[in-house]
C-alpha cells in the first residue's frame, strides 16, 4: 500500500493500529460480581469492552490500551487491573 | 499605478486571488491587511467567508479546516500571533494543505516590541511552510498571487507564507500596480484539490502514523519542498510574462558581475543596501527570495567568484549566530573553500538600519578580504553606552 500525502486515509482504516500494544495493565473480570450495568461498555474510549449473552462482559485485547477507565467506572467492582507480563 | 498603503496592496492582491475563506485575528502591524479584507467583504467586493476568531490559534485552525474541504484559505499574522499558530502550522503542512498567509515580520517579546525584525518567521522556518521574503510593496502584492499558484500546484501541495517586514512594507505608501481581476483569473486557476473532506466521500486528514510510517510522510514533505524549488522559478517566470514584473526565482543577484564582496540578505533592507552598493565598486547583493526551500545550488553558483560574503539579517539563534548565516555556510561547505564568510545582525526590534551601517559592514568585509577574520559574527549598531 502506497502512502497518500498528508496522512489522508479512507474511513475505518485506523483498525490497522492495534492499540493493545500500548498496554501495561490489563483489565480482568470477576463474572460473579457483574451486575450488567454496561458502564464499562459505554465508558471504554476504544470500544474494546464487548458483551454477549453467552460470555457476558469480555475484552478485545487487540485494542484495549489498558487505561483502566472500565475498572474505575465498574459499579459492581467486577473489573480489576493487573500488571501484564510481556 | 496607484499610491497605496502596503497593507492595502497586499489585501488587494489577496482579494484578486478569490479566497473562499479568510480567518485572522488582528495584531499590529498586520491589522490593516485584515481590516482592508474585512472591508472588501462587507462592501460586497469580495465573496468570501470572513471568520473573525478568538485567537491566532483558531485563525489558523479555521484556515486548516477550510482548506481541507477544498476552499482557498488565507490568514495573516505576525510575531506573538504567529507563535500562537505554531502547532497548527505544522498540522497544515503535515496535512499538505496549501494555505497561504502573509507573515508580517515583527520582533518577538520580551521585551515587548511592535517593531520590525525577522525573528518570528525564522522561528517558523522548520514548520514545513514555504517561506518567500519580499523586498518592497509591489513584490509583496505580487508574491501573494504567485504564492497560491506555487502552493496549490499538484506536485507541491504545501502551505506558503509571504514574509513582509512590518511597518516598512505594511504601513508605508508606494506607487503600486494593483492587479486587475481578469489578469489574476488568467494566471491563477481555481483550486481543485485531489483530496478534500466531503460527506459523499469521507476521508480522514493527518491520521495517526506509527513509527513504521511517520518518517515516510515527513520524507514526502521534503520531496515536495524539492519540487517547490522548481515550481517557484517556473511561477516567477510565468508571472513575469503575464504581468511584466520579475524578482528572480529563488534568489536575485544585483551587481554581482565581478563583485568581490557580496552582501547576502532578504527582506526590505535590500532597498537601503542597493542605495549604498550603487556607489561602491565590486560590491554586489544576493537576495534570498525563497528561504524554505533553501536555494543551495543557486547560492553556490552566485558566489563562486566572490571573495567575501557578508550575511546580513534581523534575527539570530540565541546561543549560536544568525540563522541565515548558518544556512549559507552550510550550503557552501564542501563546495567553495576559499570564500570568507561574515555574519551581521542588524535592526533588531525596529532599530533603524542606515546607509552608514551598511558601509561599516562593507568596511569590515574589505578588511576580512585583505587580512584575516577576527570576528566571524557580529552585531551592528549596538549602543555600547547602554551596556
Ligand atoms: S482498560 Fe481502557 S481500553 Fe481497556 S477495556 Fe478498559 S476502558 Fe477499554
Ligand atoms: S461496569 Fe462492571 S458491573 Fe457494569 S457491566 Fe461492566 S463489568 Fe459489569
Amino acid at each position: 500500500m502506497k502512502l497518500r500525502i498528508g496522512a489522508i486515509a479512507d474511513p475505518g482504516t485506523s483498525v490497522v493500529n492495534l492499540t493493545g500494544g500500548w498496554r501495561t495493565e490489563i483489565p480482568r473480570i470477576t463474572p460473579e460480581l457483574c451486575i450488567r450495568c454496561f458502564n464499562c461498555v459505554i465508558y471504554c474510549p476504544e470500544s474494546a469492552v464487548k458483551y454477549s449473552d453467552k460470555e457476558g462482559i469480555y475484552f478485545d485485547y487487540d485494542y484495549c490500551k489498558g487505561c483502566g477507565i472500565c475498572s474505575n467506572e465498574c459499579s459492581g467492582h467486577a473489573i480489576y487491573m493487573e500488571m501484564e507480563e510481556k | 499605478m496607484q499610491v497605496v498603503e502596503g497593507s492595502y496592496a497586499i489585501a488587494h492582491a489577496v482579494k484578486r486571488c478569490r479566497p473562499d475563506v479568510i480567518s485572522a485575528y488582528p495584531i499590529t502591524p498586520q491589522t490593516h491587511i485584515v481590516e482592508d479584507l474585512a472591508q472588501f467583504v462587507a462592501d460586497g467586493e469580495l465573496e468570501c467567508e470572513f471568520v473573525p476568531v478568538d485567537s491566532e490559534h483558531s485563525a489558523m485552525s479555521v484556515a486548516l479546516g477550510a482548506s481541507a474541504v477544498g476552499a482557498r484559505a488565507y490568514s495573516a499574522s505576525t510575531s506573538q500571533g504567529l507563535a500562537l499558530m505554531w502547532e497548527v502550522l505544522y498540522n497544515v503542512s503535515g496535512m499538505r494543505l496549501p494555505v497561504v498567509m502573509t507573515a508580517v515580520n515583527r520582533a518577538m517579546s520580551a521585551p515587548l516590541s511592535i517593531w520590525n525584525d525577522q525573528q518570528d518567521t525564522i522561528g517558523a522556518r522548520d514548520s514545513g511552510w514555504i517561506q518567500i521574503y519580499v523586498e518592497d510593496i509591489q513584490e509583496a502584492h505580487d508574491a501573494m498571487i504567485q504564492g497560491y499558484k506555487i502552493a496549490e500546484s499538484k506536485d507541491v501541495m504545501l502551505p506558503l507564507m509571504v514574509c513582509a517586514d512590518g511597518f516598512i512594507l505594511t504601513h508605508t505608501y508606494e506607487p503600486v500596480v494593483l492587479a486587475e481581476q481578469i489578469e489574476v483569473d488568467d494566471f491563477l486557476p481555481p483550486y481543485e484539490p485531489e483530496y478534500f473532506l466531503s460527506v459523499d466521500n469521507p476521508l480522514s486528514f493527518g491520521c495517526f502514523a506509527e513509527p513504521d510510517k511517520y518518517m515516510e510522510f515527513r520524507y514526502m514533505q521534503h520531496e515536495a519542498m524539492d519540487r517547490a524549488r522548481i515550481k517557484i522559478k517556473e511561477v516567477a517566470d510565468e508571472f513575469g510574462k503575464a504581468f511584466g514584473r520579475y524578482y528572480g526565482g529563488l534568489i536575485e543577484g544585483y551587481n554581482l558581475d565581478g563583485a568581490e564582496i557580496v552582501l547576502l540578505t532578504f527582506g526590505s533592507i535590500i532597498g537601503t543596501i542597493k542605495e549604498v552598493v550603487d556607489r561602491e565598486k565590486n560590491v554586489g547583493i544576493l537576495k534570498i527570495r525563497s528561504y524554505r526551500p533553501f536555494p543551495l545550488v543557486e547560492i553556490r553558483d552566485a558566489l563562486k567568484d566572490a571573495k567575501v560574503v557578508a550575511v546580513i539579517e534581523k534575527d539570530f539563534s540565541a546561543g549560536f549566530e544568525g540563522a541565515l548565516f548558518t544556512d549559507v555556510k552550510a550550503a557552501l561547505y564542501n563546495h567553495i573553500n576559499d570564500l570568507k564568510m561574515l555574519g551581521f545582525v542588524v535592526g533588531l526590534g525596529g532599530r533603524d538600519v542606515r546607509a552608514d551601517d551598511i558601509l561599516e559592514i562593507i568596511k569590515r568585509s574589505k578588511s576580512a578580504m585583505d587580512g584575516g577574520i577576527t570576528d566571524e559574527w557580529q552585531f551592528i549598531g549596538l549602543r555600547g553606552e547602554l551596556l
